[in-house]
């Protein structure tokens, strides 16, 4: 139209085929901003990303470049091989909480304190969700799950991981954020993240970490919008934000 | 080529090097860190990597990505560490990446001891993991051979996009013994069809072992099967004095040079007596047993475990003829004079 501006086009790195996602569920929104900024940066031809085991499994179904499953938990590990093996691609990880903080801790952990040059992305969606909605290590205080049906009791279960805390004491770590997409400004904050953290690997700081809040109405048990909703009530325990990045350190 | 003396451990990193290894993963545990110590000293050297990982899990995932793109990449580790490998063994086989885990195994169950067993036999060749999957497992007798088997092992990896094994124990592992570094061929297959390396002028690729059509895991497995049958071509054995023989003896590894030491004394003192040594495990080399025991030759098996490799002696002897087994738990190292007493033994009974 004449006078008017595109402001988005298909992301050319993903694929034509539509989400198989529940209704409500927040890992479309997070591909797409990843195929964003993956554009954004010209990273297709140089792509590898490592599809974790969980909801997000099918990652090589809807982005056009090259991708590496790797066994439950061990995505930070295969990551650091690959990277290790050709430093000129762009490798990243796309997981679960249950994934990356729970089978995965030490793998996660210790490539982020090696400094691996590669970017993490984890959903936090507080569930494994694939399995059918079991206790993560991001539970909160009181969530029912499957294996929690009374709630999680911490003195049982002890007590919600906070990973982006975590992360953000490693010196190998660039960058650290925690985002949401319930929100359009945090659509936009989201997309800013990934970006950075994709910076931080192809600057050759350090370690990038996105951890997205994200929805799971169905193991959750709410509609959608509601479920949009409780991500603020995650924010409580899981405060968003940017925690770390070597933006702030004097070179 | 002036020989030099080295380890069984140290050979195998030599190996690895003559076959153009660029990365190397892996965790320490004895009896197999001169390994690591070399990798840690040539790699960087020759611009490829050495990593010493947080664990063995770590190790084998770190392997899986980087042969996933298409670089040459080995991990090794003795048997409580190759345990800990054994779910991404499966992962490996499913994605079909070339990659060499080298076994310098001990004793075992548990953390049992860290002298010479072949424990592991069923390990390797079973395939550790879950799924119906092999390795391809080489089991070298000497320290020249060792250097060699480690350097195919990368070619055999790739051709067949394969995970291959040299399983090898404490025995060979820290022993010394003249080694000629030969430049040896090691041939390379493309890997520019499949190994992820940045989707540049072409469509994204995958690497998954995830399929959940209808009828797509048969197929696949199907596949994969039919691979491991035309691995069997690369079956190989040393047969030494089949001729005319009343008794073959069989072992593999380090022991088989006691057992052929043994052997070479009962046929000083007149007895007729064959010697077979499987070099590869898997695919195992069914043709000399077949032959000799279609001949109605018996077979004695010696092994450092508690009877495993016995099995697939029986298998490819198929009842033609009468096998035993002596099976030999860790710590139980014999000399050649108590086997030589065992073959007399055998053949006596006869
Ligand atoms: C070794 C192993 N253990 C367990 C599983 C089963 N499993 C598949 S997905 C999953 C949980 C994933 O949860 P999370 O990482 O939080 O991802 P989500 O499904 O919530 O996106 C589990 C336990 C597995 N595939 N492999």
């Amino acid at each position: 139209m004449p006078g008017s501006k595109v402001k988005f086009t298909f992301p050319r790195v993903l694929t034509a085929r539509p989400f198989h996602y529940c209704p409500g569920c927040h890992h479309g929104i997070v591909h797409r901003l990843l195929a964003e900024v993956l554009e954004a940066l010209d990273l297709r031809e140089r792509a590898y990303g490592v599809a974790s085991i969980g909801c997000a499994c099918f990652l090589y179904y809807y982005y056009d470049i090259d991708i590496c499953e790797a066994p439950h938990g061990r995505a930070c590990a295969a990551a650091t091989g690959a990277k290790r093996a050709r430093p000129e691609l762009a490798v990243f990880t796309y997981q679960g909480d249950g994934d990356f903080a729970a089978i995965g801790l030490n793998e996660s952990l210790q490539a982020a304190a090696r400094g691996e040059r590669i970017t993490a992305i984890m959903i936090n969606n507080t569930v494994y969700g694939m399995t059918g909605g079991q206790l993560s290590p991001t539970t909160l205080p009181g969530q029912k799950t499957t294996t929690t049906p009374q709630g999680r009791d911490p003195r049982v279960y002890g007590y919600p991981l906070k990973v982006a805390e975590i992360l953000a004491q490693f010196p190998g770590v660039a960058y650290c954020a925690r985002v949401a997409v319930n929100t359009p400004k945090r659509v936009l904050e989201a997309r800013q993240a990934l970006y950075q953290a994709f910076l931080a690997q192809l600057e050759d700081r350090g370690f990038g970490y996105v951890e997205v809040l994200s929805a799971c109405p169905v193991n959750w048990k709410l509609d959608p919008v509601s479920a949009a909703r409780k991500i603020d009530e995650l924010a409580e325990t899981f405060p968003l934000g940017v925690f770390r990045t070597w933006k702030d350190e004097k070179s | 080529m002036k020989p030099i003396l080295v380890k069984g451990s140290e050979a195998i990193a030599l190996g690895a090097l003559a076959a153009d290894c660029r990365c190397y993963f892996g965790y320490p545990i004895t009896p197999q860190n001169e390994i690591p110590e070399l990798m840690a000293r040539e790699l960087p050297k020759r611009g490829g990597v050495f990593l010493q990982a947080e664990s063995e899990l770590a190790a084998v995932n770190m392997l899986l990505g980087a042969a996933s793109t298409g670089v040459r990449a080995m991990t090794s580790s003795s048997s409580p560490g190759i345990s800990l490998m054994a779910e991404t063994f499966s992962y490996l086989a499913a994605l079909e990446l070339p990659a060499v885990i080298v076994n310098v195994s001990r004793g075992g169950p548990g953390l049992g001891g860290i002298e010479a067993s072949q424990g592991d036999y069923f390990q390797a060749t079973r395939g550790a993991g879950h799924g119906d999957y092999h390795f391809l497992v080489l089991s070298p007798a000497s320290i020249q051979e060792a250097y060699e088997l480690t350097a195919r092992a990368f070619e055999l990896a790739e051709r067949y996009r394969q995970p291959a094994m040299i399983l090898t124990d404490a025995l060979l592992g820290q022993m010394k013994e003249p080694l000629r570094p030969r430049k040896l061929r090691i041939r390379r297959y493309p890997v520019e069809d499949w190994a992820l390396t940045g989707a540049k002028g072409r469509p994204g690729r995958t690497l998954r072992s995830l399929f959940l059509g209808p009828g797509e895991l048969r197929a696949r497995n199907l596949l994969l099967q039919k691979k491991y049958r035309a691995m069997r071509r690369e079956a190989r054995a040393e047969v030494l004095y089949a001729e005319g023989a009343e008794l073959a003896v069989t072992a593999f590894g380090s022991l088989s040079r006691i057992v052929r030491e043994a052997v070479e004394m009962a046929r000083e003192k007149g007895y007729s007596v064959a010697f077979v040594r499987p070099i590869t495990l898997f695919p195992f080399p069914e043709r000399p047993y077949q032959e000799l025991s279609a001949r109605g030759v018996p077979f004695l098996v010696v092994e450092l475990n508690c009877g495993q490799m016995v099995e697939d002696v029986k298998l490819a002897v198929c009842g033609r003829a009468e096998v035993e087994s002596w099976a030999l738990p860790p710590s139980d190292l014999p000399a050649p004079e108590d086997i030589y007493r065992r073959i007399r033994r055998c053949l006596a009974r006869r």
